[in-house]
């Protein structure tokens, strides 16, 4: 009897197709979109792209970090030194808000991966926290109260010819522009995840995760996976934070650096959705969205529902909503396992 | 003498510290349980000790006294109702759970008492000093370094001479053999809970004193004392007063620099023993 | 008069099936042995027991009451002691406080006290205030031993006491338990050691994949037939 190997499934088919709709759709959405719905698509996408990163350190390489605050905060001051010190391009400049990010995790995983769990948690939320109090210092950048962009930088990179594309203003081109890399980086972070996870590291990185000394047996480098992980999430994090800061235009180390911003609504996103899961992430922001639109008018209150909703979540639903879904209907759309088929399934 | 005097309010401050780590150092001793709420469980212990002293009109260590009892019932639901449910080899879903408490306590806080700073009035002893030649120490930190002895004193006399102290000590090294020997591991860590929440009230009540506090201050004080619980190393209260030291110490001087630069060296000191010693100065043998 | 007994006792790990209806009986004063293979189901029988497994109430009774259900802790305070297999001592309690632990859930006047538990063990009253595991393997048995006497229990389950441990001291080990049997503790042993199980036991019961397969009274069981049900006809 032979056997083949089955990676794909007639619901990821079918989902894949939707997804490659959904991205043409979103491509050409700004043309008879709201710019609110636009500025809502913006933070929707760029959280996406944080969630997506945290998922792929906690729920699949099992690197529980409090600090990737740190990361969000480094690529969005490279991006404003860049403007700001040498009158760099802020587009382009987000390259390097990546490279920045991922300079300093390199001693950032060094110091941290001598940790474990909790001591590993709270190591990297410490050094975040410097991060953050060193930038405070820095009076060139604006010190503890901050900065803004220079008004030379918001013509940025495809502003002028988004202006006349579509007819609009500066500031609803800027939207735009901005909106366009969002949604590139949120694809991008997405598209490369799952080549990740299904190439030969990701059936590692899943080894390591269920059965750590099992994997290492069989020559899994544990070591060599922890590192990629951490340095390529530094990396997509640093991009993401670059590119918020360059649609809010001003930063303050308190806002870059922040713990709830970035890491504990992230974290809220990645469980309230599904950790250890794509599909999960996706499902945690667009529940984020809709309960900041419905409930953001009470303030305190909406934050206590959120975490509420992650406290019942975690006791009673540890795979949160996509887990529970998925294991009701056994549906996956991005499925990472690899089926084995005999014969006559074929 | 400026560096003698720095260092001493630097030992002192690491007093303030080590109340604030010593109920963590407790639950994460017994349970490995990581509470990121416990900054902002001082903070609430804080706003109940106000709340005493304003409705009853009584001195503060007089309403911490009032307050323990309350701490101590809320801590010992708080165990049993929701962090007992998530105990287990998985790090994640109590460092979840906890977040969520934290930002669940935060907000009510902030509904409930607004966004003010508010103090608890010490009277006399907030400015009362002590000359004692080559320095002078504020009566108020000099009381808030002795309550941390006290206090670890007396959770090691609990720990290592009563019979409820060894079973938090054998249910922290094997729940399922504790269970034979007719422990409620259960009913063990609810109690630990409680105990940690008494200790906290007393944090919380030299921190309401010392300065003013309003409702987001909780994560940071998590920070000082996870950093104090580190630096001892697991399982050491002693430890915990050591690591409460190093960061009051680092701190202090590094304020005598510069200002901004007291809570940076803090957490610098934090990572420098973090890189030579990875489990701590005073670790237990096994772990 | 039977003191403890399964009655088709089942247990589950997860989705596998450990025990899959076993009948022993305890009469009191009685000294029963379990012996079986690896994976047999004998640990899983004592932690059923013992309690740290839950199964159907009436699966296990004890002096008349249905137990299968109760947690250990429970178990315990009714005067079920077990030394656990492993011996799993306290690391962070001293030899003395492993034995003093041992009263926690059962504080009942009886034969054992500390001072009764250390002339039976001479050697554990010298190292008293050592960590209860920085002691050689037959020492820390001898405490697991000891701590689940303090308790004075009236059931006593040994798991495997000889594990790991040389022939000497499996001999001054055993040589404790007529004292044992004599302070009115009924025992189960279980043994992977049969000649020193035959030598302790009046019944015997043989445990293969979850399934008592011989019982009997020692003197009635030929070789032939233990052999068969310890490892099974075709082995």
């Amino acid at each position: 009897m032979a056997y083949q190997v089955q990676p794909r499934t007639r619901t990821s088919q079918i989902a894949g197709a939707l997804a490659v709709g959904l991205v043409i759709l979103g491509i050409i959405l700004p043309v008879f979109a709201s710019r609110t719905l636009i500025q809502d698509l913006f933070f929707i996408l760029s959280i996406l792209t944080l969630a997506q990163f945290w998922n792929l350190l906690a729920g699949y390489g099992g690197l529980v970090s409090v600090g990737q605050q740190a990361f969000v905060g480094l690529g969005a001051y490279a991006m404003f030194g860049a403007v700001i010190l040498w009158g760099m391009d802020p587009v382009p400049a987000l390259i390097l808000s990546g490279v920045i990010a991922t300079i300093v995790a390199v001693p950032t995983a060094f110091f941290a991966f001598r940790l474990y769990g909790a001591y590993f948690a709270i190591g990297t939320w410490v050094v975040a926290e410097v991060v953050r109090l060193s930038f405070a210092t820095w009076k060139t950048l604006g010190g503890g109260t901050g900065t803004s962009l220079p008004r030379t930088a918001s013509d940025f990179w495809g502003t002028a010819w988004v202006a006349s594309l579509f007819d609009v203003r500066a500031a609803a081109a800027r939207d735009i522009v901005t909106y366009w890399l969002a949604l590139a980086l949120a694809v991008a972070t997405i598209g490369g995840i799952y080549a990740l996870l299904r190439s030969k590291r990701g059936l590692a990185l899943a080894a390591l995760r269920d059965n750590f000394q099992a994997a290492k047996s069989v020559g899994v480098d544990a070591q060599q996976l922890k590192w990629l992980v951490f340095l390529v999430a530094a990396f997509g994090t640093g991009i993401a934070g670059g590119l918020i800061y360059l649609q809010k235009s001003r930063i303050s180390p308190d806002a870059a650096f922040s713990v709830t911003d970035w890491t504990a609504y992230v974290i809220f996103i990645v469980v309230i959705g599904g950790i250890g899961t794509i599909e999960g992430p996706i499902i945690g922001v667009l529940v984020f969205w809709a309960l900041q639109n419905t409930l953001s008018d009470f303030g305190s209150w909406y934050l206590m529902i959120l975490g509420g909703l992650g406290i019942v979540v975690m006791l009673f639903a540890p795979r949160g909503l996509w887990g529970l879904f998925s294991a009701r209907t056994g549906l996956q759309l991005f499925p990472i396992r690899r089926r084995l088929l005999s014969d006559h399934e074929t | 003498m400026i560096w003698l005097d720095t260092i001493v309010q630097g030992i002192l401050l690491g007093g303030l510290y080590a109340l604030f780590a010593a109920g963590l150092s407790l639950v994460f001793g017994i349970m490995r349980l990581v509470n990121l709420a416990h900054g902002d469980l001082i903070v609430m212990a804080a706003y109940l000790i106000l709340t005493v002293v304003s409705v009853l009109g009584i001195n503060p260590f007089l309403a911490a006294l009032i307050a323990m009892p309350i701490m101590f019932a809320l801590g010992w639901l708080l165990q049993r109702i929701v962090l007992n449910r998530v105990l287990g080899d998985d790090i994640l879903p109590p460092l979840l759970v906890t977040f969520g408490l934290s930002i669940v306590l935060q907000n009510a806080l902030l509904e409930g008492f607004s966004a003010d700073s508010q103090r608890v009035s010490g009277g006399a002893l907030e400015t009362a000093s002590w000359n004692l030649g080559p320095v002078t120490v504020g009566i108020m930190p000099l009381l808030t370094f002795a309550s941390a002895i006290l206090v670890i004193v007396a959770l090691n006399q609990l720990f290592y001479r009563t019979a409820l102290g060894r079973a938090f000590r054998a249910t922290s090294d094997d729940p399922v053999t504790a269970s034979l020997m007719g422990i409620k591991p259960a009913g063990v860590f609810a109690m630990a809970t409680g105990i940690a929440m008494i200790v906290v009230t007393i944090a919380a009540l030299y921190l309401g004193m010392r300065a003013n506090f309003d409702p987001t201050v909780g994560p940071a004080r998590l920070l000082y004392a996870f950093e104090a619980v580190i630096i001892g190393g697991l399982g050491s209260l002693w430890g915990t007063l050591a690591g409460g030291i190093i960061i009051g110490v680092a701190q202090t001087l590094g304020a005598s620099i510069s200002p901004e630069w007291q809570i940076l060296a803090g957490h610098v000191a934090f990572l420098v023993v973090l890189l030579i010693k990875p489990r701590g100065l005073f670790p237990r043998a096994f772990d | 008069m039977t003191l403890l007994q399964t009655q088709g006792l089942t247990a589950h790990y997860g989705d596998f099936q450990a025990l899959f209806g076993v009948d022993i009986a305890l009469d009191a004063g009685q000294t029963i042995a379990i012996i079986g293979a690896n994976g047999a189901g004998k640990t899983t029988l004592m932690r059923s027991i013992a309690g740290v497994l839950r199964n159907a109430p009436e699966m296990i009774r004890y002096d008349g009451t249905a137990i299968g259900a109760r947690p250990a802790d429970e178990v315990m305070a009714m005067g079920i002691s077990m030394v656990p297999e492993g011996r799993k001592l306290f690391a962070s309690l001293s030899v003395e406080e492993n034995l003093l632990i041992g009263t926690y859930g059962r504080k009942i006047a009886g034969h054992w006290t500390l001072d009764t538990v250390y002339r039976l063990f001479p050697i554990l009253k010298e190292k008293r205030r050592v960590p209860g595991t920085a002691l050689s393997g037959g020492q820390q048995q001898m405490v697991a031993i000891g701590r689940a006497l303090m308790s004075n229990p009236r059931v006593l389950l040994c798991d495997e006491i000889s594990l790991g441990l040389a022939p000497v001291v499996i001999r001054d080990i055993y040589a404790a338990l007529p004292e044992i049997q004599n302070s009115g503790a009924s025992v189960i042993v279980v043994e992977q050691d049969i000649g020193q199980a035959m030598k302790v036991a009046t019944t015997v019961y043989c445990m293969m994949e979850g399934r008592v397969t011989l019982s009997g009274a020692p003197a009635d069981l030929s070789r032939d037939a233990i052999h068969a049900a310890y490892f099974g006809a075709h082995a």
